[in-house]
């Protein structure tokens, strides 16, 4: 997948660019300070438990500058990198959803009087203004996955939609993969295409380390004017090019999209399901990763007293025996069936709810699948299981 | 009353996770384990809602559980909804007494079709608590009885102590433009009535064509569906209502999926051929 000319404009290499600046690499803390005084709390990667975090941070000093990972299926380690690039990991166990569909959420308190009735209080809470920092181009679709699902369906999801509608978006366009990567695969990336508020790419050649920036909102565009950046060049442009290229060569696991949703709606009994069940410790790793996963329970509580209780909504998965619980049991009762809703989900069905597939080829579900489970491979092998039983397709 | 029932299919609330408290009016038993809670808002607003849809039910402190709606559609702002406790939340539900407060979400998912039946001849197959959901259906028909042709209601349960709403079946029976016909799995010398599943009472049903509700055990709707299709009731004619566990209603906590579709929002009712293929598959 090339960046395409509408994206960049290509004329003379020596001539401005028409609408890209050059963020030099020292002015980055003069671009997360104007967020910070428009009143952004910023989120972006920063060291955590031995991985790359999505988390609140202060400033530059926060980013994961110079540091990498190492990814592989049930595989992850942090590594330092040959240079100081800000950018220059992929993706780790925390994606943006942690900001946008918080792991708990308080949904109602009710309050009981001495006569038995409550009332309730559905907390409309103010919700934070954030700037998320470093936004991959498959992290950025995947929030337009959940945007179908909180803001598009018969219902909004009100919290959703004042986090989402605050947020500030710096995208990056991905200029390091992994091998656990698979974007070009499902068109998500490497590169930006809308929905950022800035989107910069980070250029390192030589001595210089510099960002290209471009706005896609006006927002945006009066952040970029405020700090006076030099128009891009023509060669800077290609320079970014050549760097998001390179995330496209690294792209280490491949999927036919082709077909795929048709091929898995025939394959419920497929016995593959069977083998991957052999594998699948029905930990919910995956569903937690995932950045498009938005399935969630809810949690009461009551006070000793039984005067106050509580209503949390929490992250859920679909590998759990209570997900389908209904009285007598449970209607997915092993991890053949668990596993085969989660991934003819992410796949299939996805696409029917919602337009899209809930999959944007960010690898995360393979890297933290502690049994190391593929799901780019579990694809191919239905694949080749079909075309085994019916003589190719 | 058409354009009534589809502005509350199109209902949508403003916090559509904020419960709404409503009044005990009545709890009265059913037959053991299973209660008809009567409703009222706390607020003194109206509550409407189309055959076949449900609410979620909210014990203070411990829970909520969709459960369908049980009432006469045409009895605004009193809201029916009949239980049988079996988990927590059911249970305490079941327990409620007069003046007690409850919460209530709602109504959700989609509605038996008894706008597009006008003018049809009309099954209703309920298999034990199954009949509750098709109560809405079946109050709606007979208040409106001049505009349907023939109306069998089927209602099969495990034993003569299970039927549900007795009386009130008793009472439908006796009207001459109604059939009721009745069977048990299993009864005593005393039971004068049919004993086997409901698909046997479906060959001897007035209504031959036209529209079927079915509602119960999803088992029990497979073999009826099948059973409709053999007497040469259209595929598309066939209505059915699901159940999944549900923890939102509105699509977002994704507890009830059955394949592609969200049993809260694409459903409870589905026509036959939308869940076709999908109740074919174990474990969906």
């Amino acid at each position: 997948m090339k960046v395409r000319p509408r994206d960049f404009p290509r004329e003379d290499s020596a001539r401005a660019s028409s609408a890209a600046s050059i963020l030099a690499r020292d002015a980055l803390p003069a671009l997360l300070a104007a967020l910070r005084t428009r009143g952004y709390q910023l989120v972006g990667p920063t060291l955590r438990d031995g991985a790359i975090a999505i988390d609140r941070i202060d400033g530059e000093s926060d980013l994961p500058i110079g540091w990498t990972e190492e990814q592989d299926g049930g595989r992850y380690r942090l590594r330092r990198r040959e240079d100081v690039a800000v950018f220059g990991y992929t993706v780790g166990p925390w994606s943006w959803k942690t900001f946008l569909v918080p792991p708990e959420t308080k949904l109602v308190t009710a309050k009981r009087d001495a006569g038995g009735a409550f009332t309730v209080d559905a907390g409309l809470a103010e919700e934070p203004k954030y700037a998320f920092i470093g936004v991959r181009s498959c992290e950025l679709r995947a929030i337009q996955v959940q945007d179908r699902v909180f803001l598009e369906g018969p219902y909004v999801d009100r919290g959703y939609r004042l986090r989402r509608e605050a947020a500030f978006i710096v995208a990056v366009n991905c200029t390091q993969a992994a091998p656990t990567c698979f974007c070009v695969s499902m068109r998500t990336g490497p590169h930006h295409e809308t929905g950022y508020d800035l989107v910069l790419t980070e250029i390192m050649e030589g001595q210089r380390h510099e960002f290209l920036v471009d706005a896609g909102t006006e927002r945006g565009r009066e952040l970029i004017d405020e700090l006076a950046l030099r128009p891009a060049m023509i060669a800077d442009v290609e320079g970014a090019e050549a760097a998001i290229d390179r995330a496209v060569a690294q792209n280490g696991r491949k999927v036919v999209t082709d077909g795929m949703r048709e091929l898995l709606y025939r394959s419920y009994e497929d016995p593959r399901w069977d083998d991957v069940a052999k594998r699948c410790m029905s930990c919910g790793n995956c569903t937690m990763v995932c950045p498009t996963c938005f399935c969630t329970t809810v949690e009461d509580a009551a006070d000793l007293a039984g005067k106050e209780a509580t209503r949390t909504r929490k992250w859920d998965s679909c590998h759990t025996l209570e997900f389908s619980y209904i009285h007598g049991g449970s209607l997915r009762p092993n991890a053949r069936s668990r596993y085969r809703q989660w991934m003819t989900h992410k796949l299939a069905t996805w696409i029917d709810q919602f337009g899209v597939a809930g999959c944007v080829g960010c690898g995360r579900c393979i890297t933290w699948c502690p049994a190391g489970i593929d799901i780019t491979e579990e694809l191919a092998a239905i694949r080749r299981s079909e075309e085994a039983r019916h003589g190719g397709h | 009353m058409e354009s009534q029932l589809l502005e509350s299919e199109q209902t949508s609330l403003a916090d559509p996770m904020a419960t709404r408290p409503f009044r005990v009016a009545k709890n009265q038993r059913e037959i053991d384990g299973t209660h008809t809670i009567e409703l009222r808002p706390a607020d003194g607003d109206g509550f409407r809602f189309a055959p076949g849809q449900f609410t979620m039910m909210y014990a203070f402190g411990i829970g909520e559980v969709p459960i369908s709606i049980s009432g006469d559609p045409a009895r605004a702002g009193t809201l029916e909804q009949t239980i049988r406790s079996v988990g927590a939340v059911s249970a305490a539900l079941c327990k409620v007494r007069r003046d007690d407060t409850v919460g209530i979400r709602g109504p959700f998912g989609t509605p038996w079709p008894v706008v597009p039946a006008v003018g049809n001849d009309v099954m209703l197959i309920a298999g034990g608590i199954g009949l509750a959901p098709l109560r809405p259906a079946i109050y709606h028909l007979l208040r409106n009885r001049a505009r349907y042709g023939k109306i069998s209601i089927l209602y099969g349960t495990r034993q003569p102590a299970d039927i549900l709403f007795r009386s009130e079946l008793e009472s439908w029976r006796g009207r001459f433009d109604l059939e009721v016909l009745v069977t048990v799995d299993s009864a005593g010398r005393d039971w004068r009535a049919p004993v086997g599943p409901v698909t046997t009472l479906i060959p001897r049903a007035a209504v031959r064509e036209g529209i079927a509700m079915v509602c119960g055990p999803e088992i029990m709707m497979r073999f009826t569906v099948q059973t409709l299709l053999d007497r040469g009731f259209d595929a598309d004619q066939i209505f059915l209502s699901m159940e999944r566990n549900m923890k939102c209603g509105i699509g977002f906590c994704g507890h009830c999926q059955m394949g592609p579709a969200f049993v809260c929002k694409d459903g409870p009712v589905f026509a036959y051929p939308d869940i076709e293929k999908l109740m074919r598959v174990r474990g969906i």
